[in-house]
């Protein structure tokens, strides 16, 4: 059995690094969505420059550890004399990262909407940017709905990267609670419940909007 | 910054110790986690009354918790229920359990997505359940399972810098030493060491790709 005194003793440790881990998660999960989209319509976008700057984008991004991109900002900007905490720069790289995911998504979403409707809503007047606004985006977002959820999923887990550089998070919690207690497998333990409690319902969120959508074809 | 003063000879030569290192570390776990994962996705996939349901349970937990958390309690709290391992080998243990969760998730859902039509035919034309699994049904959910695989190994070689929290020596560790010496040389090996990634990582999503297109 856990030893339960962990808990009650440090309940104030464990649940700020839960709302910083939460923070964290929702902060990246609205400003990679934002991001992504920009980029996804970059990527659709009639021009090859914006092609090219959106598919290399997404490509970089992919294919980098998340830890990298956060040192980016943690370790490489102060470099340039522009010094961020733990928690910023571990927010800004989950953001950077995970947006090159999202913009994927978005991307299979605004093509799964028929291309007649893009040259019906050209034709009838509208420009690029309202045809895009008005017409694909909105339903593009329909599709794009059960793996968003399923990429913040993935933002709460990955946001644990916050801990390697003193972001405040859970894992950086539970550090500070294990240097009291002594007692890393029941510390640890309770860290992972809390985990659980975040993405073991998105999980499934994100598993009864797929089949939702399934059936509605 | 100064790249003449990142990429001296001595610099170089730490990086790709730690470069062969992450790879060593990534190709070992891929293929253990390979392994593992078709094995309890396909028995997950069978419907085996208790044990298909225990191991769905765990592949849930284990899918949902941060690498970061699992490598931390491999490395630090099994040693105190007496469980030890090598640092390399508590490396492998924590990569092959978490990325093994995520392959039997994707081996299950392709062996569902084979048309039920063609199992209702193996089965009718007489081959036993075991025969149809192994004949028909795992040799076409493979071939479909070729680009969510590859992209369950790229996720794989770039989780292997979280061993970072461990001290293990490669490549995102050995960097952070280099990065160490100087504020100059901290961008330049950060772009080097983010080229060595990419470069195994796209070449990988290239190869998925060439796959794919020559399915459909």
């Amino acid at each position: 059995m856990p030893d339960f005194t962990i808990i009650t003793d440090h309940w104030e440790s464990y649940l700020l690094g839960l709302r910083n881990t939460v923070l964290a998660s929702l902060l990246a999960l609205v400003g990679s969505f934002v991001l992504g989209t920009l980029i996804a319509v970059f990527r659709i976008a009639p021009w090859r420059l914006t092609q090219f700057v959106g598919a290399a984008y997404v490509e970089v991004f992919r294919n980098i550890p998340l830890l990298l991109v956060v040192y980016g900002f943690y370790l490489g900007l102060p470099a340039f004399g522009i010094p961020l905490n733990g928690f910023v720069s571990g927010t800004l790289g989950l953001m950077v990262y995970t947006s090159a995911f999202i913009a994927e998504a978005i991307r299979a979403g605004i093509m799964a909407v028929p291309q007649g409707q893009t040259e019906a809503a050209r034709s009838s007047g509208l420009t690029y940017a309202q045809t895009m606004r008005l017409i694909i985006l909105p339903q593009a977002i329909k599709i794009v709905i059960p793996p968003i959820t399923n990429q913040f999923l993935n933002l709460v887990k990955n946001s644990s990267v916050l801990g390697v550089v003193a972001g405040l998070d859970l894992m950086y919690y539970g550090d500070i609670v294990n240097l009291e207690t002594y007692n890393t497998t029941d510390t640890y333990f309770f860290v992972a419940l809390l985990y659980l409690l975040l993405t073991l319902p998105l999980a499934y969120a994100s598993r009864v909007l797929e089949r939702r959508l399934a059936r509605s074809g | 910054m100064d790249f003449g003063k990142a990429y001296t000879s001595d610099n170089l030569q730490f990086l790709m110790e730690g470069f062969l290192y992450t790879l060593k570390l990534a190709a070992v776990s891929i293929l253990l986690s390979f392994i593992f994962g078709v094995l309890i996705g396909t028995l997950r996939y069978a419907r085996i009354p208790v044990l298909s349901p225990a191991l769905g349970w765990l592949v849930e937990i284990i899918r949902n918790l941060p690498l970061l958390l699992i490598i931390f309690f491999i490395r630090f709290a099994l040693p105190e229920l007496g469980i030890r391992f090598s640092l390399f080998g508590s490396a492998v243990f924590a990569l092959t359990l978490f990325e093994t969760a995520m392959i039997a998730e994707v081996v299950r859902s392709g062996l569902r997505s084979v048309d039920k039509g063609l199992v209702e035919a193996a089965r009718s034309s007489g081959l036993s359940a075991f025969r149809t699994l192994r004949h028909i049904v795992l040799p076409i959910g493979l071939k479909r399972m070729v680009p969510p695989l590859v992209s369950q190994f790229i996720s794989l070689l770039k989780d292997t810098s979280l061993m970072v929290i461990i001290s293990l020596p490669e490549l995102t560790h050995n960097a952070n030493i280099v990065m160490g010496q100087h504020i100059e040389i901290v961008f330049p090996t950060l772009l080097l060491v983010a080229g060595l990634y990419f470069a195994v990582n796209y070449a990988l999503s290239l190869v998925a790709r060439r796959l794919e297109s020559r399915q459909s």
